[in-house]
Parts: structure tokens; sequence; C-alpha cells
């Protein structure tokens, strides 16, 4: 349960259908030829960003992972520049050097989705380090998977986190598989979050699918943070709705049984906070409902044509910007 | 001129680093061993001695720019930094550039590098020309106390990663400290020692066999320019052009093997520009170190690492 207001819980709502709706279109547009390379879907996760993201404060930083856009969408960022991005455009994020892997927005405090697994997790760490020095009480969210738990990074960031005592929070969305490698048999304890132990520091569990569990978590964490106590680890327990990548040509070691489970309306952490929104009275009429949907799918069609007008980069665009003037 | 003084080299950058942290809170320096000066003079939190986690140091030196501070990182040997390697080759190299240039990722990494220290293959190398492939890290490369402290300031000063490697067998060495504050720019060589006949460009250690060898030469009349192109990225390689345009005669003189080396990207940059080919009198030749990890013993070490005899056989050879 939360004691959120109900304009937030609806905001809540409508990031989280922005995310499925994004990465909807996204792969369609993958499938469509329009981006390019490789698209990891979020959907499935998206209590977990929005969650988290609802408890950050302007001047509070995340990074995020190869499987990015959700975190992008929860903490702020435009979605038309998102998808400019994704389509290799002048007017992306990163003026199309970056594309899917690498959307950033420094300007919100989004340090960026990275493309090696754990890559983002020190460089997290520095920024709490940056963050315990400025002395201005902002926290660090790092998101990972479980299959990043299992590298080197997260072991050394955490330990100096934890001894330093600085304001990072830790959040391994554990969706029980790194591409076909099941969490089961690459994490040596039951859950990551008992890893924690080993620093000192609180291990969290939440169900990642219940959005107001996540929040719930993410604010306790981002208290102890912000009162100098230091990291936390917040695992989240999810499942990504689809295969690794859109690629179609590798395959998924998913048993089909395991993902139709997680794909029924009682496991979707959309429909999840559906439901429980319903079941308090006036909180989601089903006009407003709608009326939301209606909302986003004009931002995301907006988005998609302010992508398919923005120009190529130019070719001189590509060697500039390798060096800060 | 006002009266110099003396430093050793890692004084000198030590000093550099020390001007630069009174000027600039945002600086902060972090290493498994923290410089005692630097503890004494700003202790914690600007000077850290931290778990031996380079990896994890390196990528929090990113995560720390990002939010406005100027963090150095000094691996200690650059040995070190290869358990970083993602940091520094996928993160620090790249970030600025993959991102659209959103943000500046002001950082120094200090690294020492080099052999002729009998401490064999792991803790002698000099993998410099490795990170040139990477574009998107600026590289340095002092041999003297001077030089050393004008560019750890500018690397200080610079907005994007910077890789300051220090000669290890040079650490010890004292030279003349002009007064003030003295930085150094990058991309500019220095002119160690003026002569029309032949053109040695040296690096690190080897400039100091390079003045040895031109020192014995000129006594035989030969007159040796000797070259240090100081920082690797950007390398000045106009004043290497000029110079060859004088003496018709290029040596390249590095302690890293030959392959894919600072002194190959050297002679295929002047073979390739028409005019500096067109002067050149005689086949480039590079004194470098032999294709084997560093050995132990001294007998081997000593064969293996170039010094002046063969920076004055190789200039021999092409005169
Ligand atoms: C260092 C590194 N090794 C391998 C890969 C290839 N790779 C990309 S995503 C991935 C799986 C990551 O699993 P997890 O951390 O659980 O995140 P998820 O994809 O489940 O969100 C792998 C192995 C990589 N990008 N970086
Ligand atoms: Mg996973």
């Amino acid at each position: 349960m939360t004691n959120l207001s109900p304009e937030r819980q609806r905001a809540m709502l409508r990031r989280m259908i922005t995310i499925r709706r994004f990465e909807e279109i996204a792969s369609e547009k993958f499938r469509s030829g329009d981006i390019y390379g490789v698209v990891h879907s979020y959907a499935g996760e998206e209590a977990i960003a929005v969650g988290v993201c609802e408890a950050l404060r302007d001047g509070d930083q995340i990074i995020s992972t190869h499987r990015g856009h959700g975190h992008c969408i929860a903490k702020g960022a435009d979605l038309n520049r998102m998808m400019a991005e994704l389509y290799g455009r002048a007017d992306g994020y990163c003026k199309g050097k970056g594309g899917s892997m690498h959307i950033a927005d420094f300007s919100i405090g989004m340090l960026g989705a990275n493309g090696i697994v754990a890559g983002g997790i020190s460089i997290i760490t520095g920024a709490g380090l940056a963050a315990q020095m400025d002395g201005n009480g902002a926290v660090a969210v790092g998101f990972f998977g479980d299959g990043a738990s299992n590298a080197g990074p997260f072991h050394e960031s955490i330990n100096i986190a934890a001894a330093w005592k600085l304001p990072v929070i830790y959040v391994c969305e554990n969706n029980q598989w790194a591409v076909n490698v099941p969490a089961l048999e690459s994490v040596a304890t039951p859950n990551v979050a008992d890893r924690a132990k080993g620093y000192g520091i609180p291990g969290i569990i939440v169900d990642g699918n219940d959005v107001f569990a996540v929040h719930n978590a993410a604010v306790d964490a981002i208290a102890r943070a912000r009162a100098g106590q230091g990291p936390t680890i917040i695992e989240a327990k999810t499942y990504r709705h689809r295969r690794h990548t859109e690629r179609l040509d590798q395959p998924d070691a998913r048993p089909s049984e395991e993902v139709n489970a997680w794909l029924q309306e009682d496991k979707d952490p959309i429909q999840r906070m559906i439901t429980t929104l319903q079941m308090q009275e006036d909180l989601l009429p089903p006009t407003v409902l709608e009326n939301l949907k209606t909302v986003v799918e004009n931002e995301l069609a907006e988005a998609v044509s302010f992508a398919e007008k923005s120009p190529f980069p130019t070719k001189e665009s590509a060697l500039q910007d390798v060096f800060a003037e | 001129m006002t009266e110099m003084k003396e430093l050793s080299y890692v004084d000198a950058i030590i000093e550099g680093i020390a001007e630069e942290m009174v000027v600039d809170p945002k600086i902060f320096h972090m290493s498994t061993e923290a410089p005692r000066r630097l503890q004494e003079e700003f202790g914690f939190p600007r000077v850290r001695q931290t778990p031996i986690a380079e990896s994890a140091l390196t990528g929090m030196a990113i995560g720390a720019a990002a939010g406005g501070y100027r963090p150095i990182v000094d691996w200690r040997l650059v040995t070190f930094c290869f358990v970083a390697m993602d940091q520094i080759v996928n993160q620090a190299a790249k970030i600025h550039y993959m991102f659209g240039g959103q943000t500046r990722f002001p950082l120094v990494f200090r690294t020492t590098v080099g052999g002729g220290t009998r401490r064999a293959a792991q803790h002698s190398q000099s993998p410099y020309s490795m990170f040139m492939q990477l574009t998107g890290l600026k590289l340095v490369l002092p041999s003297t106390p001077a030089d050393a402290k004008g560019l750890i300031k500018t690397a200080i000063r610079d907005d994007n990663p910077v890789v300051f490697f220090e000669a290890g067998r040079l650490g010890g060495v004292k030279g003349p400290i002009p007064n003030g504050d003295v930085s150094i720019p990058f991309g500019k060589a220095d002119v160690k020692r003026e002569g029309k006949d032949v053109t040695v460009v040296a690096l690190a250690w080897m400039v100091h066999e390079a003045l040895a060898a031109a020192e014995e030469l000129s006594k035989q009349g030969i007159e040796v320019e000797v070259i240090d192109p100081r920082t690797l990225v950007p390398l000045d390689i106009e004043t290497i052009r000029s110079s060859v345009f004088k003496t018709g005669h290029l040596v390249i003189a590095d302690e890293a093997p030959a392959a894919a080396s600072v002194s190959a990207d050297i002679a295929a940059r002047i073979v390739e520009d028409a005019a500096s080919f067109e002067a050149l009198k005689a086949p480039i030749s590079r004194v470098t170190g032999l294709d084997a990890p560093i050995p132990y013993s001294p007998s081997l070490e000593d064969y293996v690492f170039p010094d002046r005899s063969r920076i004055i056989e190789a200039i021999r050879r092409i005169l």
C-alpha cells in the first residue's frame, strides 16, 4: 500500500504505460527497419524504474543498462529526443551517435544507458561520491541486472560505497535471466540481496512488479542514504516480457510455460497497478484511464513523427565531440 | 630570469597537483597508496587512500567528473590499470562522444610506465600506443621534472580524460623547475637539443639516452637534434616534420616494442606526407625494445632495452 496522492499514483501509471507503449513502438520500428542495431525491451519491468524514480528528487542521479529506455522515461527524459536517437537522427539525445544502448540526459541526472554489463555500477558510485562531497543530500541510483551482479564492478563498487557510506542505492532488476543463462544457475546465493551481508549493508527483496512495494523500498533506502547511513541493495524480482533483444535470429531459452505465466494479467505490473487503483473508489474511473492512454498515444505518435522529421546527422559531425573543446 | 629550484620528477608532479588543488577545490586524488605530501597538505576527503579496486576507482572518477569534480586517480603501475580496461576503453574514452558531447569528463589517470628497473615482465611495461588507438583520451609522457610539472597542470585543467604516463625510471631524477605557475600546452613537442645532421625523436627515458648519444656524436662532428613530443595525443608532428626538413634523417627511439607503436605511427606520418618523404635522404630508423616480455635478469633486460649505444648505431647506419 502507499500514501502517495491520487495524482501521483496516476502519474506513475501514466509513466508505466508510456514505457510499455514506447517499447512496443520501438519493437515495431525495429522490425520495420527504422531503428537499427539492437533494442532491448524493458516491457514487464516498468514498475521498478517508475517506483524508484518517483522516490527521487531533482539533483538525484541514476545510471542505466543496455535495457535503458524505461529508466530514461521514468527519470523524465524527453520522448521526442529519445525516439530520434533510436532513429539515429541529428535531434536525438546523442545527435545520433549513441542509439538505443547509449541514451543519456545529464541535465536531468540520467547518466546514461550502457552497453557493458555492470559498466555503470562504478560510475554511479562515483556520482554518489560527488554527491557526498557536495553535501547537499543528493543520492545516486544504479540500475543493473541479475547477470551484472555476478561481475566484478558490483563487488568492488559496493564494498567502497559501504566502507565510505556513499549515498548510493543499488537496484538489481532480477528478471531471472541474463540472455539465456538463468540466475538460478549463475547467482551463487538464492537472492542477489543476500550478498548485502558481505558488505554490512541492508539487502532488501521486493516484488518488482508491484510498483508500490518498489517505491516503499526505494523511499526507505533513499532516506538512509540521505541521512549519511550509506548504500542499500534493493533486489526487485521481475521478468522480461520479451526475448533478450528484439532480434529474432537469436534463440530464447526460457521455457514457454514460464514466459506465459509471467505474461498473465495478474503478474503484469501495469495491470496490477490498474487493478489496485480501481479497487479504491474514484481513483481511476474508466474514462480517466482511457484519457490517460490517449494522451500517451498522442505523445508517442508525436515522438515518432519528430524522429521521422529529424534529419540524419551530417558526415562532418562524425568527427565532432571527440574531445570537449 | 629568477633563480630556479630543483625537484625530482615525481616531486615535480606532486607539486603541480598541489598547486592546482589549492586553486580548484573540485580536484581530488584517489589511489591505493596516497602521496604523503598531498595527504599532509590536503588530507581526507580530497586525498583518499582507497581499497585495491582499480576498476571501481576508474569508473568512480568518471561518475564524479560528471558531477562537476576533477578527479585524479593514480593507478600506480600501468600494470594495474589492465583490470580497469572496461572503464578506460569502453567508458572514459567514449563517453563524451557517445552521448553527443552532452557533458565534460575532466579527469586525470596517473600511471607509471617503463622498465629498466629489474622488476620483470609485469612491472616493466610501456603500453602507451595501445591507448592511442582508443580515440578520446589525451596522452602525456614527460621526460623531465619541469615538463612533468607543467604538463600535469595542463592535464588537470583539461576538460577531457587524460592519461598521464610517468616514466617510472625517471621518478627520482632531479631537474630545474621554473618558478611560478608554468603550465605547458598539449601538442607542443620540445626540441631538447638542436642539431643539423639527424633528428632523433625520443620518448621518456630515451630522451636522456638520445641526449647522451648526441653529446658523444658531437665530439665526432655529428650534430643531433633531439625532439621530445611530450604528448602522444595530441601529437605534434609539425615540429618533427620541420626538423626532418632540416636534417633529412630520422631516428625514433622508444623502449616500447616496434609493432603498432608510437615509433611506427611517427614513421608512417612522416613518409605519408609527400614533402617530408622527399626531404628524407635515408630510410627512417627505429630504436625500440625487442619483442619479448621484459625479462628480469640484468643481462637479459639490458639486451632487450634500447640504449644510447643503439641510438648511435642507428644514426651511423643512416648517415
Ligand atoms: C561485459 C559484458 N559481457 C557480455 C555482454 C553481452 N550481454 C549483453 S546483455 C547481457 C545479459 C545481461 O543480463 P542482466 O544483467 O541480467 O540484464 P538483463 O538483460 O536481464 O536486463 C549480456 C551477457 C555485455 N554487454 N557486456
Ligand atoms: Mg537479467
